[in-house]
């Protein structure tokens, strides 16, 4: 059964019809037309479908859209408007982590909710924030010298 | 052909034979690979070339003949045609090119592929000639407007002036005039010495629009009235679609239309969602077909019992037999297993076919081979089909193959609007075009210390001769011999065998690092085995076999330096050394690594040193090292695809497992400057990950692995070698 | 005679009597003994229908009653193997002693039970004997299922004759002797199939008697959850004390407060039921998952109810393993609560972290979530370890939600390493499983 759905995805409201179990990635790119946010595995072991609900990344992929009612989901195209997103943004091209960039959406959005949790993450904090998240490029040395960059705002 | 600027003997056998074998087949060539490519003339602006465009504002758009997966190839070449185009680097823009073998053909193959590593080895002189071309012309613009010699006018970041004068004038300002002038015959290219651009470390192009979600791959394409597909194709390779039942499937919303294809079934809907949601509530009865019944024990039966067949003789220097009946002999077979690409951007490509075109979204690393394939299958003329050309999410070779367009075609044609066809994790791992399983036999004499005789004989599928026929010639795949015949070292007595042996079932295709991939693995790894026969250090060892070249010898004396070499280490701990001359670049690298009591490996520190001649982006060149040392690394731990009647056992990331942020150590890559000609990076360091493991591994636990992947059940404290 | 066999005869009595009275013993209780009140036959019940359909279905034809009846039995998990056609047999149940294949039970005349009279489908499901004379072992619940009418039996089996025959074979059962010894069945059945139809309980209310045969006549609760005896049939005096059945732990369903039910509400009973989660307890996986997906979701509400109503009457047996409470949220930090084992933080961090959360409760959806499981509060880790190893895939009334098996590609002491870490972060007293426990759980899950 389809059903009208309201959320509120980058401090926009947008309504469509989806079935309530419908991971919210499909609502994302297939209804949306939002492609920042990657399809990777579908079952929440790669992170390329990271998104912030409430501020906290969350996987879309297995995320039913019905679970994300009420509340403010941010995705890739609007976490630069986050301070830690935009700290997140700048420190990834600074060290140029980036090669292929697929994974690189979920990358940023793991990275810049660990910043807003934990505004100094040591090497703990970075591989418990950043471990779900498969890059396949194997850019990982990068993302974590940017995470420390993006952390104390030191320049690369 | 340009096959004389590239280094190795690898590029001069894949150069020479391809290119000779591709004439003789009448296969489509660029014309003429070192002169300036055909003038393709857009209104109002200045296109000398096929590369590049200069509007009247000074915008330089400059064409990519190869694709960007994520190994900088866009920022490189644009490096490479800005530097002798001396254009203004920040108004540089890029633009995918479209299909067309005659202008954006790789010099290399004759086809508009990006492989093996050469991308700038391949266009080094073509662009730099197409760049300084162009430059010509607007200086020669200039100079005609001025009234004065073009000698006399130097060109600088997207401006020519005349000194003498104090006038300038921008590229912008010329481009209409420049469109008028005669290209010069030949044109003078620069020292190396005044490069402004090439060698520094470059911002990427294509990085800005990757953090903010704005970069669009294949998969991202969005067109009006497009629809979502997915797809099953049979479990069973070989196999072929017998019943569908699709009544569940249709009852479901937003599932429109279910696809049956010779061996696939699709369904489409309104979104990714309710296609899966369609293709789950199908009841599919396959033809299982003839391999059924294959497992992944079968296959090596065959090609251990192939691979003690004599192969085609790829090398012979010496008297190999006299050599091999003297002194300490040693004898090892190293297995490698298939491998899955699993690039993170699934396998997708959106298709529209009209009545009179078929226009194609995707991200390929083989544009016009996917043209003339999408043609077939939409039964139109090739120049009817449109190849839109995106940002590739991994490409790693999976790419190099029309398949999943050709499926898409297929799909489209039953409808009229347009399809994007996504595949989803579980088909892309189990419907992939494999890393061949190879057996790598190597027999070796050693006298007074030193390596006297080594015959080297390479079992596994020949990849080349399906996809590339006429450059397998005299039974010998030369990708799969490619650093077996290019062994670094000084052996007098050396010889090099190929068995051809195709797994039953199971596609096979290229997989970053390609044909070295078990060369250096085999070569690296019995090294490492027969410096302990001889009592010495592994690095000493090599060294003492490396003085005919200095360029190898370089890279591991500092690497044995920088990696801590020799400095003592607590048990079980271990550090491993991999020197690999492939894509023409030297490579010198170590892996420090501990073995803990239940056999679970702790990756401690890589050093890699690299001399891959003129670093056109030293940063890049960095980046991929350590990326493929990730992507080769993670294949030793865990990568392993097995069969069982006739299917791919795994699926997804939690049965096809991926080396993690906190499984990486730290890694330092050092590359060397150097003058010589740019080698290929892309793959390299891929290569250099398994061996140098490996290597550490033995070194901390005595125990020699001959297969990968690692097996640490064989690891655990208290095991014997 | 002569005097050695008169020996020998003497022997033999008093051995009978021995085994006899040992057989008394062992066989314990009935499964409805504990409820203590006054039976009355069937025929004779005037209170309710503790048997057949529920009311809404009276007038639906004997295929419907029968579906409905086959899926209150559960005949279909155990009757298909995952990935062929429905009720053609072949699943593996990995025993002690070898391997058991369940039989193909379409209406196929070869490889089917398609020649089986209305007496020969009983005589399997009330006696547990072959049409062709041979005894069936006790994995067919037949000692359960013998409580069901002959009329239900029969619905049954008109609802599995209007399925497609399936031409399948099982593999033949590897058990080793004594055990491939079909007859020793006989003496099996004798002792310990009560062989007996459901008597309702005047002294209980109507709901308790339908809660009563639907669980202890189709649903064969008991089968999994009460401990087995030395005989390998159900301890009764240790009624739904919970066991370990096909290398999944089956948690004790009495109505102990600490260990048990007793604590639930009849919501929570409910909805576990019917939908295979209740916040706060985790959902039903393995073997309880299955039986949610393919049984008791497809149950009325009313019939669910008296499950619970019945439930709720049996007495509570405590499991002594067991934490007293559950362990309550874990930090939202990594670095906060357990962090002793980094083997097996690392695997949770790589794999399990982005569903199930630091702190156990899942970001993604109420049925990941660990807290409050008794999966993560059994110091045994078994459960823990067994959806590790082979995942889960749940058809709820939301759509499919599912766990990927993670034991092809991580090893035993990674299993065994995130287990304990599981069960020491998320539950009362973390477990100590080593690689080799995990490859035994391993061999015990069925194909």
């Amino acid at each position: 059964m389809h059903m009208a759905t309201t959320l509120t995805i980058n401090g926009e409201t947008k309504s469509f019809d989806a079935p309530p179990e419908m991971p919210l990635l499909w609502v994302l790119r297939d209804i949306l037309g939002m492609t920042g946010t990657k399809f990777g595995c579908g079952i929440a072991q790669c992170g390329a479908c990271t998104v912030h609900v409430d501020g906290k990344a969350v996987r879309s992929c297995v995320l039913p859209v019905s679970a994300v009612a009420n509340r403010t989901v941010t995705t890739i195209e609007h976490v630069g408007s986050t301070p830690a997103g935009a700290k997140v943004q700048k420190a990834w091209l600074e060290a140029e982590v980036i090669q292929c960039g697929y994974c690189q959406s979920g990358q940023i959005m793991a990275a810049a909710a660990l910043l807003a949790a934990t505004p100094n993450p040591d090497d703990a904090d970075i591989d418990a924030a950043m471990a779900g998240n498969i890059c396949r490029c194997g850019t990982y040395v990068r993302i974590r010298e940017a995470i420390k960059h993006a952390a104390n705002g030191r320049q690369s | 052909m340009n096959a004389h600027n590239n280094l190795s003997r690898r590029a001069l056998l894949t150069g020479g034979l391809a290119t000779g074998f591709l004439l003789a087949f009448h296969l489509p060539l660029r014309a003429a690979a070192n002169e300036p490519a055909q003038r393709d003339v857009t209104d109002g602006k200045f296109a000398p070339n096929a590369f590049i465009r200069i509007d009247e504002t000074g915008r330089t758009v400059l064409m990519m003949p190869q694709v960007e997966m994520g190994q900088g190839t866009y920022t490189s070449i644009s490096a490479v045609l800005a530097e002798e185009l001396d254009a203004d680097w920040s108004k540089v823009e890029v633009q995918h090119a479209p299909p067309n073998d005659k202008l954006y053909g790789n010099p290399t193959f004759g086809l508009q592929v990006t492989g093996n590593s050469n991308s700038i080895r391949a266009w080094w002189l073509p662009l730099r000639k197409a760049g300084a071309t162009a430059r010509a012309m607007l200086v020669q613009a200039a100079a005609a407007q001025w009234g004065v010699e073009p000698a006399s006018c130097t060109a600088s970041k997207g401006e020519v002036a005349h000194e003498a004068s104090g006038r300038k004038l921008g590229y912008g300002e010329l481009a209409l005039s420049a469109q008028g002038q005669t290209p010069p015959k030949d044109v003078a290219l620069k020292d190396p010495k005044d490069f402004v651009i090439i060698g520094q470390p470059l911002k990427r192009l294509d990085t800005p629009d990757k953090v903010n979600g704005k970069a669009v791959y294949g998969i991202d394409a969005i067109l009006p009235g497009m629809k979502f597909a997915t797809v099953a194709a049979c479990p069973v390779f070989g196999g072929k679609v017998g019943k569908v039942d699709d009544s569940a499937a249709l009852k479901l919303p937003g599932v429109r239309k279910v696809v049956v294809l010779d061996d696939m079934v699709a369904v489409i809907g309104d979104h990714m969602w309710a296609a899966k949601k369609g293709l789950e509530a199908l009841k599919i009865e396959w033809n299982e077909g003839p391999n059924a019944e294959i497992t992944t024990k079968d296959i090596w039966d065959d090609l251990r019992k192939a691979s003690q067949k004599d192969g085609a003789i790829a090398k012979s220097d010496g008297d190999i037999a006299k050599a091999l009946a003297s002194g300490d002999r040693f004898e090892a077979a190293y297995e490698l297993p298939f491998l899955a690409h699993a690039s993170m951007e699934p396998i997708n490509a959106t298709v529209h076919v009209r009545p009179d075109a078929c226009e194609i979204w995707t991200g390929t690393q083989i544009m016009t081979r996917v043209q003339s394939e999408a043609a077939k299958a939409a039964g139109l003329p090739v120049d009817k089909v449109i190849v839109n050309n995106h940002l590739l999410g991994g490409g790693f070779g999976r790419k190099l193959e029309p398949d999943m367009v050709i499926a898409a075609v297929k799909i489209a044609k039953q409808v009229d609007y347009p399809v994007k066809v996504v595949w989803t994790r579980e088909e892309d791992i189990q419907h992939d075009v494999y890393r061949p399983v190879y057996r790598d036999q190597i027999t070796a004499s050693l006298v007074d210390g030193k390596v006297a005789g080594w015959k080297y004989k390479v079992a596994g599928s020949a990849v080349l001769a399906r996809w590339l026929p006429p450059a397998f010639q005299k039974g010998i795949d030369i990708d799969a011999i490619d650093a077996a015949v290019d062994a670094p070292y000084d052996f007098a007595n050396f010889h090099v065998e190929y068995v051809r042996a195709e797994p039953p079932a199971v596609p096979t295709g290229f997989w970053r690092g390609v044909g070295p991939n078990n060369n250096v693995f085999a070569v690296e790894c019995a090294m490492d085995e027969l410096a302990r026969k001889a009592g010495k250090d592994p690095i000493e060892f090599r060294k003492s076999m490396l003085t005919k070249n200095p360029r190898m010898l370089a890279v591991l004396n500092q690497v044995a330096e920088k990696s801590g070499w020799g400095q003592p280490l607590p048990a079980r701990v271990g550090r491993g050394v991999c020197v690999q001359p492939s894509f023409a670049s030297f490579i010198a690298t170590v892996v420090e690594a501990e073995i803990d009591d239940i056999g679970e490996i702790v990756l401690r520190r890589i050093t890699s040193v690299v001399d891959t001649g003129i670093a056109v982006n030293p940063d890049t060149v960095k980046a991929q090292i350590e990326g493929g040392l990730i992507f080769g690394l993670t294949a030793a731990l865990y990568g392993e695809i097995t069969i069982d009647k006739g299917r791919v056992q795994q699926s997804n990331f939690h049965d096809y497992r991926m080396m993690r942020i906190n499984e990486t150590p730290k890694i330092e890559v050092i590359v060397v400057k150097s003058g010589e000609a740019p080698g290929g990076i892309g793959e390299a360091g891929v290569n250099a990950g398994p061996p140098a493991l490996r290597n550490a591994i033995y070194a901390a636990t005595g125990v020699a692995l001959r297969r990968l992947p690692i097996d640490g059940k064989l690891l655990a404290a208290g095991k014997k070698a | 005679m002569s005097g050695k066999m008169r020996i020998l005869t003497s022997l033999i009595v008093i051995a009978v009597i021995a085994v006899a009275l040992g057989v008394w013993i062992i066989r314990g209780p009935g499964p409805l003994d504990f409820a203590g009140g006054s039976k009355v036959a069937l025929a004779d019940y005037r209170a309710g229908k503790p048997t057949g359909v529920p009311a809404r279905l009276e007038k639906a034809s004997l295929v419907e009653r029968g579906e409905y009846l086959a899926k209150a039995a559960d005949c279909m998990v155990c009757h298909t193997k995952p990935g062929e056609k429905d009720y053609s047999g072949g699943l593996a149940f990995k025993l002690p002693f070898g391997t058991l294949y369940s039989t193909n039970i379409t209406p196929d005349k070869d490889t089917g039970i398609g020649n089986y009279s209305d007496q020969d489908f009983l005589n399997a499901v009330q006696h547990g004997q072959r049409r062709d004379g041979a005894r069936l072992y006790p994995a067919m619940p037949y000692t359960s299922y013998t409580f069901m009418t002959d009329e239900d039996v029969l619905a049954v089996k008109a609802y599995l004759f209007s399925q497609p025959a399936v031409r399948a074979k099982a593999p033949d059962n590897t058990l080793s002797f004594p055990f491939n010894q079909r007859w020793a069945m006989i003496v099996w059945s004798a002792v310990f199939n009560p062989d007996t139809r459901f008597t309702p309980d005047t002294s209980k209310s109507p709901e308790w008697n339908r809660g009563a045969y639907l669980a202890e006549a189709l649903a064969h609760c008991g089968e999994c959850h009460t401990p087995r005896n030395l005989g390998f049939a159900l301890d009764n005096r240790k009624k739904f004390a919970g066991a370990i059945t096909a290398g999944w732990r089956a948690f004790n369903i009495s109505s102990d407060k600490a260990t048990g039910l007793g604590n639930w509400s009849d919501q929570d009973l409910i909805s576990y039921l019917s939908l295979g989660h209740a916040p706060g307890h985790g959902s039903a996986s393995g073997p309880m998952g299955e039986a949610v997906d393919h049984s008791f979701s497809q149950f009325t509400p009313e019939d669910i109810s008296s499950i619970v109503a019945y439930l709720r009457s049996v007495p509570p047996q405590p499991s002594p393993d067991l934490p007293a409470t559950t362990a309550p949220v874990a930090p939202t930090s990594h670095k906060e609560g357990v962090t002793a084992d980094a083997r097996g933080k690392k695997v949770f961090a790589s794999a399990c972290a982005s569903c199930h959360g630091w702190s156990g409760e899942s970001p993604v959806s109420p049925m990941a979530t660990l807290t409050g499981t008794w999966a993560v509060n059994d110091p045994a880790a078994t459960n823990v370890a067994q959806i590790v190893i082979s995942g889960t895939k749940r058809h709820t009334p939301d759509g499919a939600l599912s766990m990927p098996a993670f034991g092809n590609a991580y090893t035993d002491d990674e299993i065994a390493a995130v287990a304990n870490y599981v069960t020491a972060r998320f539950g009362a007293k973390g477990s100590k499983l080593t690689a080799k426990d995990v490859a035994e759980l391993r061999g015990q899950t069925a194909e």
